[in-house]
């Protein structure tokens, strides 16, 4: 008997979904691959997340489109899964499928004051900044002279960049209009980074700590005493320290040993040993009470920070950026691990709590093992679920579904969502962007709103507003 | 010459299995390589073939003779990476 070729529905478009078809295809050059995608446009976080002027990363979307678009892999976008199509409809129409949602939604501090106008989780202000159509309507305090941000990572490293760089240096960027407009305006001379933990801890990577000290016009100041590394630190560095660590710690001296630079348009200045503990204000943040830290090295041997019992320290401020995080949320009729905010998986096979295996679901990305690691780590996280797949397709594990047809499956959407984004849709609004882009001298001018959005892939293109 | 890898690798593995020499680390299954923030080209070992530059997926692969200038400090990054690794391997021996 022949086999039926393997049908695999991919539920996210992002760098993980985008890895695993690639790699799907490498495996099984026979598989039919759906990319579903909530949003009318793929690559998740590399449209999404990575900060405007990191454009050189963004050229990733090349590979991905090639690896995948290219090779007959489908993209179906404007398809939430669990709200237009279910996932017991997906099982029915597909030999197997594989969940690469990410994390959506941000850790939470833990502290009062947190929700207060003027707080507000990083990763908002990051999709705000990069167009992400959910949060084009979020409005940022930027007429106050200073902005905390909490938090040692990449992600505080992007938000602070973005508060600090030019107007004519975002204007060069695939920025979104409305935060273009809005950043132009803004009225911020300083952004204090704050870090639990000591400078050889940051979570930094080198390239975007160097960034921060090498900005136009910025002068980025690290106190000395900050730098006085207690014994622990200093032994850890030594002996388990990363070359990330160390080169972070050497770049934090060379900030802090040079002359003060008053001209600077902005300032940035990196707090470690600093915890946050109340975010005050009546109606909207005023300021940020912190309590200093040490570190201790815990039973397990982690370093941890432990609150020292001194006075405390406000800042006053106008604008906190929370950035300790992403987390992800539960999908509906799949399992979720709630302690550690995953698909419950052995190597990317989907099982439930209890452990029984759910034949033909997988995960991939930070839904499979929560929110690390750097783009290139879904590669190897892609081809180990990948091979499960693989193994199970080769095993005869995965029984055909009972809706095996393309067409079965077209005609579901096509009564569901017919403003369902496909290849050429998303090839439109791509071509518009680009085209409008060219036109500003930048790299792409984003539609932001779902209506932009959808009317574009219809070849409805909104014209673009002449140039400035 | 040698070529330079520069900050905006991704940790792509694409470079490494077209190296001829083997001169990209850490190799995915190192010790090193979960911690690495991104690859590095061993100087000592780079034969300047470019194959790597054409597998990049971000071109964050420079020759070192035209590495922009905002990327200067990943000469001796990528050398000094490789120098720490030596002396901790003749440490552990």
């Amino acid at each position: 008997m022949v086999r039926a070729r393997p049908r695999v529905a991919i539920v996210g478009a992002g760098p993980a979904g985008a890895f695993a078809a690639a790699c799907l295809l490498r495996a099984r050059g026979d598989a039919e691959i759906d990319l579903f995608e909530r949003l009318p446009t793929p690559w998740g976080l590399l449209r999404g997340g990575v900060a405007p002027d990191h454009q050189e990363i963004k050229r990733l979307e090349d590979t991905f489109d090639r690896q995948t678009l290219q090779c007959g892999c489908r993209f179906l976008g404007n398809v939430e899964v669990g709200v237009d199509v279910s996932h017991a409809e997906l099982l029915r129409h597909y030999t197997a499928v594989i969940y690469a949602t990410g994390a959506q939604t941000d850790k939470s501090l833990g502290i009062p004051g947190e929700d207060l106008p003027g707080s507000s989780p990083a990763t908002d202000f990051v999709a705000w900044y990069n167009g992400h159509p959910d949060y084009r309507g979020l409005e940022f305090d930027l007429s106050t002279n200073r902005a905390v941000v909490i938090g040692n990572g990449n992600v505080a490293a992007d938000v602070a960049r973005m508060l600090t760089l030019s107007a004519r240096e975002l204007e060069r960027t695939d920025i979104a209009d409305h935060a273009l407009e809005a950043l132009r305006g803004s009225r911020i001379e300083e952004v204090i980074v704050l870090g639990r933990r000591g400078p050889a801890q940051a979570a930094f990577t080198s390239a975007e700590l160097r960034e921060l000290g090498h900005l136009d016009g910025v002068d980025t100041r690290v106190d000395p005493d900050d730098l006085a590394l207690d014994r622990i630190s200093r032994r850890w560095l030594a002996e388990q320290g990363t070359f990330t660590a160390r080169t972070n710690v050497e770049l934090l001296r060379e900030f802090a040993a040079r002359p003060a630079r008053p001209e600077a348009r902005r300032r940035i200045e990196l707090r470690f040993l600093s915890s946050p503990v109340e975010i005050r204000g009546s109606g909207s943040v005023e300021a940020v009470d912190l309590r200093r830290n040490e570190i201790v090295r815990t039973a397990d041997g982690a370093l941890r920070a432990r609150p020292l019992d001194t006075d405390m320290e406000t800042i006053e401020c106008g604008l906190v950026l929370r950035s300790v995080g992403y987390r992800a949320v539960p999908l509906p009729d799949v399992p979720f691990d709630e302690r550690r905010f995953v698909l419950p998986n052995n190597h990317g096979r989907v099982h439930t709590p209890a452990g029984e295996p759910l034949p033909g679901v997988y995960a991939v990305g930070w839904i499979k093992r929560g929110p690390t690691g750097i783009l290139g780590t879904n590669k190897r996280d892609a081809e180990e679920t990948v091979s499960c797949l693989a193994e199970d397709l080769r095993a005869g594990a995965l029984p055909e579904p009972p809706n095996p047809d393309r067409a079965q499956l077209d005609a579901l959407l096509a009564e569901r969502k017919p403003d369902l984004v496909t290849v050429e849709g998303w090839r439109a609004i791509d071509a518009h962007e680009l085209e409008h882009g060219r036109s500003e001298l930048r790299p792409r001018v984003k539609l932001a709103s779902p209506d932009e959005l959808l009317a574009a892939a219809a070849g409805r293109a909104p014209s673009p507003a002449p140039a400035r | 010459m040698t070529y330079v890898i520069a900050g905006s690798c991704i940790k792509d593995d694409s470079c490494i299995e077209v190296c001829p020499v083997d001169c990209i680390h850490p190799k995915v299954g190192a010790a090193d390589f979960e911690t690495a923030e991104q690859l590095y080209i061993d100087p000592q070992v780079c034969i300047d073939c470019d194959a790597c530059v054409e597998a990049c997926p971000v071109d964050a692969i420079f020759a070192d003779f035209e590495l922009p200038e905002k990327y200067g400090y990943a000469l001796g990054l990528n050398a000094h990476f490789f120098a720490e690794r030596s002396t901790a391997e003749r440490t552990a021996a």
